[in-house]
């Protein structure tokens, strides 16, 4: 049983494959790699979005797929969650 | 490498079409009352209504006949009546779709109004129905079905095993002789320099650099903010995708692991020869299958995360999804379940073959999703302002 998937090993963050609770301690696998990461959630984390399995200071990088996928605008912590309200395109 | 056949319609240019449909085709917005009686008189015909037609010019004109030719041109319609508002559009799109030898004819509205046409056009079509209702369906190659891609409403999952699942098809349906094409220039922001990488040499590296700036250039004109919400979708956000770049390198994992794109095409632009194609389109998903629909396309294959439920009138759209809570809420509109690649219960390949496995199956009569539940999204594209 594994709480969340990351595409490779470089990504700093997960995407959760089941409704994360808030505290709990959980475990993923890298689709390509043999990396099995584990660590605590934060705050709660629904289906499909993203963990973050570092910390991050604002303008720094967001790696998925091995590949940048924007900009960290607001601090996050290991164990948070990743979207809209820390994370910002670099494109547009 | 062994190749499965499939029950298809071999058309009077030798293409294979899937489907049978005779069409009732407007060559502009206000012909479409008289196409929708006619397909009320003549059952078994479909009439597709669209917006435009008038007073267009330019390359957005070109794109218009382009697109009408080839949608009544597409291997499923056996057969067309055309109706415009005066003569001279209505015989040109016509001529263009009497090229591929299938039987059309065209009807005007001046000078005989709504009541003379509809009554003309109807015996037309009803001759074209019957003939059309007794074609039988032969044993055809599956590497003779030019297969379109594109995903929708996409979310995380969408990149972990519905687009990566096509990507495995598209590996190996090109490596069976096929044609195929992918496109979203809009949404391959962020991952252009992995397409840009799989086209087949410089040349086409460079076409596609090209039409790829000549869009980005138009959205940073136009745009009056980051465009989240408009790209990512509200819906894309809601299923956890953050970013136009995140959503692109899911986009891309349609694109296969080995698989290299042999050209450029304009939208709605036919292939000139079998290989996987990139297409300029819009990430908009009933403009873009249109457009792959025009260009000769006769099925879609078309990952979805939180539920796009696009269809095409023309051209069936098989939907798969990764996402556990789209396959069991909205189970209808989904015709492959991979939910099983996010519980490690299932490899991509293993998912890529029950995909082409249902391609046969759709190919072969089954309807879709899509299909059965009348989604028969019909949206031109239209590059600017008429005059």
């Amino acid at each position: 049983m594994i709480e969340f998937l990351m595409h490779v090993e470089k990504d700093t963050v997960g995407v959760a494959v089941v409704d994360i609770k808030a505290g709990t301690q959980v475990s993923g696998r890298t689709l390509h790699g043999n990396a099995k990461p584990k660590l605590k959630a934060l705050v709660d984390i629904p289906l499909g979005h993203k963990i973050a399995m570092q910390d991050f200071k604002p303008g720094d990088t967001v790696i998925k797929y091995g590949e940048d996928i924007g900009k960290v605008v607001a601090p996050i912590k290991k164990g948070d969650h990743v979207h809209v309200h820390n994370v910002k395109t670099k494109r547009w | 490498m062994k190749i499965p056949t499939i029950k298809g319609y071999r058309r009077e240019n030798g293409r294979v079409g899937i489907r049978n449909h005779v069409i009732i085709l407007p060559v502009d917005d206000i012909s479409n009352a008289a196409c929708e009686a006619v397909a009320n008189n003549i059952k078994g015909t479909l009439a597709l209504p669209h917006a435009y037609g008038r007073l267009q010019f330019g390359e957005d004109l070109d794109l218009f006949f382009r697109t009408m030719i080839g949608t009544g041109a597409n291997p499923n319609v056996a057969a067309v009546v055309v109706i415009g508002i005066e003569p001279g559009w209505t015989q040109r799109i016509v001529d263009g779709i009497a090229k591929t030898g299938k039987p059309v004819a065209g009807f005007s509205i001046e000078r005989f109004g709504d009541i003379t046409t509809i009554a003309n056009a109807s015996r037309k079509a009803l001759e074209y129905v019957q003939w059309a209702s007794e074609l039988e369906r032969e044993t055809c190659k599956f590497n003779e079905l030019y297969i379109s891609v594109k995903c929708g409403e996409s979310d995380t999952t969408t990149g972990l095993s519905s687009c990566p699942t096509v990507g495995n098809v598209m590996d190996k349906a090109i490596a069976m002789g096929g044609t195929a094409s992918f496109g979203e220039t809009s949404e391959l922001t962020g991952g252009e320099h992995i397409v840009r990488a799989k086209a087949a040499n410089e040349k086409v590296a460079q076409q596609f650099d090209a039409i790829f700036k000549d869009y980005q250039d138009m959205i940073m004109q136009e745009k009056t903010d980051d465009l989240s919400e408009s790209q990512p979708t509200k819906g894309n956000i809601r299923g956890g995708l953050t970013t136009i770049e995140e959503k692109a390198l899911g986009n891309i994992e349609k694109l296969g692991k080995k698989t290299k794109f042999v050209g450029c095409l304009k939208p709605a632009e036919a292939p000139s020869k079998k290989g996987f194609w990139f297409m300029d389109t819009s990430s908009a998903a009933a403009e873009a299958v249109t457009l792959w629909a025009a260009s000769g396309a006769v099925v879609h294959l078309f990952p979805t995360g939180q539920g796009n439920i696009i269809g095409n009138p023309i051209e069936p759209v098989i939907k798969l999804s990764g996402n556990p809570i789209t396959c069991s809420t909205m189970g209808e509109h989904i015709d492959l379940d991979v939910s099983a690649i996010l519980r490690g219960e299932m490899t991509v390949d293993e998912a890529g073959d029950e995909l082409i496995e249902m391609i046969i199956r759709t190919a072969n009569g089954r309807l879709t999703a899509a299909e059965a539940l009348g989604h028969r999204e019909f949206v031109l594209t239209k590059l600017y302002r008429s005059a």
